[in-house]
């Protein structure tokens, strides 16, 4: 796995989320938070853990991406870890865990399908959007406080892959979302221990960015907004960092457009290689996108250690993402010290 | 191979009047809809472009600085458009309270905007964006100021939910479920009255007591105050929606080359067809094209040997990168294949990425001559 130790570039400030037990993975749309969040639930798994997966936004990401069928509103057994650990999965949808909360405390019977098919539970979540991310958030608490009956908890780990982060900060500000609601009820008093989660040491905001400026933009401005809400930031996971090849000292030059075509053709020549000029135009030309790629990412890097938050890199897998790719980034994460 | 989607005969056809950007979250599609607005100005067509939430910098390079929920001329120093380009950020909240004043009394629309519960639905109903986005299409589509509007649609969660977004809404507005918490005995013939009514009173107590009785009651004197507009809401959406399916409307779906955006793009193309709704293609955005002919394989010896002898390492770099860059032009390559396979009529125009983030008006008018070249 020596792979990582050349991709990684920036010193590794360890693992600031030991101690969390739900961690919660953000990131801009496109980032890949879906796969980080699954890497991650992997590699927590690792040594016999039991980890839960669990996603929020109905999209049945979770199940794409380990090639299943999609997932019911179940705890379903969808990977193993190596050393004996399993992951679990669970798509929470804010219908289920309505009636479920209704259930609790009235006795419904069958006569929530009826419910359902009225539409009065989307009536419900419509009154007060604010109920469906409580609803969500209450049904994440309770995973995370489960214990079996020797008083142990369930799961070690739970990983929510959760809303971007445009709208991270929203949706776990629980307090915000109940001044809507009933000051009293069943949802209420759900309501007090999530936000007593949320707030805890138990949890940990995790964000994904690429080494680009928007994502990078909009990371930093979760952060301070995270901070804003009292909640805790955990780690920065840079998601698909693609290996420079240019030494470092030409960056600048090869970005500004100074390639010296004639080294690089005198090179060639060395590895018996002669090129017709069209190709070693081409070629100089991918060296100067390259290396303008480069020096934004060095400047995306930069504006990340604004943020005095630890920073885990993921490389960029070419095949794309399988199973087995997943494997691989969950051990890049044991590798910069997720545990 | 696939036929490419000729922007320019698009963007040129005087029969072309609304040209929709659709796709998910992250492709680009705002971008995309800004460049092809300018490139359509600078060919001589009268445009105006519905942005729906631009990154600042490319608001900026618009010239927009802030929601005017009205077209607004761009004047940037230099742009001189042989047609004219306006350029507006979506207001959803004004552009609903407009809906309502255009469509209530001054009475009616006076209760309705300072009512509580207008807010929550104003503001964050999922698939208010959505169905204002095409309201206000609609709106510039009427006043008939310009000869083509380009629109670009909100990052939605499920495919197409501005399609969705008026009837969902018509849905859950609808005074039935309100009559129904109210007072089931008003609501629905005496069967359904009969077997509903212990479930919905049930409801109707929980609903109470986890949303508060005076949430109920604001929704339920909105929903009162709503019924009247209704049919006027209802005619409306049903008229943008035959726009929508007009032949001078054509789609673009936009995608990023990966393997969700491109999944999401084919949910689309599958969902405009089934509402005969003009595709007119897929642009592939951020692509990433080889820019010359030399295999990997041979790249990658010939990087070997450098290092080894260890005197060449620009050269040995530029060979490796090389490698790099053929391996993300053959995964894109075959992502898009796959795409091709499934939709096989469906235009393909892939528009290499930019080295850097665009954000001032020659980078749109670079993406929008990469658009047009894009095969």
């Amino acid at each position: 796995m020596d792979i990582y130790a050349e991709l990684v570039t920036t010193p590794v400030a360890g693992w600031p989320a030991a101690r969390a037990r739900l961690h919660v993975v953000t990131g801009k749309g496109g980032t890949g938070k879906t796969t980080v969040a699954a890497a991650l639930a992997l590699a927590l798994a690792t040594g016999g853990k039991r980890v839960l997966l669990i996603e929020v936004e109905g999209r049945q990401g979770i199940a794409q991406l380990f090639d299943t069928q999609p997932l019911p509103y179940e705890e379903t057994r969808i990977a193993s870890a190596p050393g004996g650990g399993e992951v679990k999965a669970l798509h929470v949808d804010a219908e289920e865990a309505l009636l479920e909360y209704l259930s609790m405390f009235y006795n419904l019977g069958f006569a929530g399908r009826t419910l359902r098919r009225l539409g009065a539970i989307e009536f419900a979540t419509t009154l007060a959007p604010g109920l469906r991310d409580v609803l969500l958030t209450g049904k994440v608490k309770e995973t995370v406080g489960r214990t079996d009956d020797k008083g142990r908890h369930v799961y070690d780990a739970v990983i929510l892959d959760a809303p971007p982060t445009g709208r991270i900060v929203k949706f776990l500000d629980v307090t915000r979302a109940m001044a809507d609601l009933a000051k009293v009820g069943p949802i209420k008093g759900q309501s007090d221990g999530v936000v007593r989660l949320l707030h805890s040491q138990d949890t940990a905001v995790h964000l994904v960015t690429l080494l680009e400026e928007m994502p990078v933009r909009e990371t930093l401005e979760a952060v301070a907004e995270l901070d804003a809400a009292d909640l805790r930031p955990g780690a920065l996971i840079v998601n698909r960092v693609r290996p420079p090849r240019l030494p470092a000292r030409s960056v600048n030059r090869a970005a500004d457009g100074r390639v010296d075509a004639s080294r690089v053709r005198t090179g060639l020549q060395t590895a018996g290689l002669d090129l017709d000029e069209a190709t070693l135009e081409g070629l100089v030309a991918e060296t100067v996108e390259h290396a303008v790629r480069v020096q934004a990412e060095n400047s995306a890097r930069e504006m990340l250690e604004e943020s005095d938050l630890a920073s885990l890199e993921l490389p960029e897998l070419t095949d794309g993402i399988d199973l087995a790719g997943l494997y691989e980034l969950a051990e890049a994460l044991l590798d910069q010290g997720v545990r | 191979m696939t036929a490419s989607v000729e922007i320019d005969a698009l963007l040129d056809d005087p029969g072309t009047r609304v040209v929709v950007c659709c796709g998910s979250g992250g492709v680009g599609k705002t971008t995309t809809a800004a460049a092809l607005a300018v490139r359509a100005a600078e060919r001589g067509r009268k445009t105006v472009v519905l942005t729906i939430d631009p990154a600042r910098r490319l608001a900026q390079a618009l010239g927009l600085r802030e929601l005017g929920n009205v077209p607004r001329q761009v004047d940037v120093e230099g742009f001189e458009p042989a047609g004219e380009l306006s350029a507006m950020m979506l207001d959803m909240r004004r552009t609903f309270d407009d809906m309502v004043l255009a469509h209530a009394g001054e009475q009616r629309a006076k209760e309705v905007l300072a009512n509580p519960f207008y807010k929550t639905i104003s503001t964050s109903f999922s698939g208010t964006q959505e169905y204002m986005a095409m309201e206000k299409l609609g709106q510039l589509a009427a006043e008939g100021q310009w000869d083509l509007i380009i629109v670009d649609t909100p990052p939605s969660r499920s495919a197409l939910d501005f399609l969705d977004a008026p009837q969902r809404m018509s849905t859950a507005l609808d005074g039935r479920m309100i009559r129904l918490l109210s007072g089931p005995g008003r609501a629905g013939g005496w069967g359904l009255r009969k077997i509903v009514g212990g479930t919905v009173s049930l409801f109707a107590k929980a609903v109470s007591t986890i949303v508060g009785g005076q949430l109920l009651a604001d929704a339920s004197a909105f929903v009162q105050a709503f019924d009247s507009m209704f049919g006027g809401f209802k005619a409306r959406a049903a008229k943008t929606y035959e726009l929508l399916r007009s032949s001078g409307t054509a789609f673009l779906v936009v995608a990023a080359p990966e393997p969700d955006a491109l999944r999401e793009a084919s949910y689309f193309v599958e969902r405009l067809n089934k509402e005969s709704m003009p595709v007119r293609g897929l642009v592939v955005n951020r692509t990433h094209p080889v820019l010359a002919t030399l295999p990997a394989v041979r790249a990658l010896a010939a990087a070997d040997e450098l290092d080894k002898a260890g005197d060449a390492p620009l050269a040995s770099a530029v060979l490796r990168l090389h490698a790099d860059r053929m391996a993300v032009a053959d995964r894109e390559r075959r992502l898009v294949a796959r795409f091709t396979r499934a939709h096989p009529g469906v235009a393909v125009c892939k528009v290499p990425a930019m080295p850097t983030d665009v954000h001032d008006l020659s980078g749109l008018q670079d993406i929008g001559e990469r658009l047009a070249d894009g095969v």
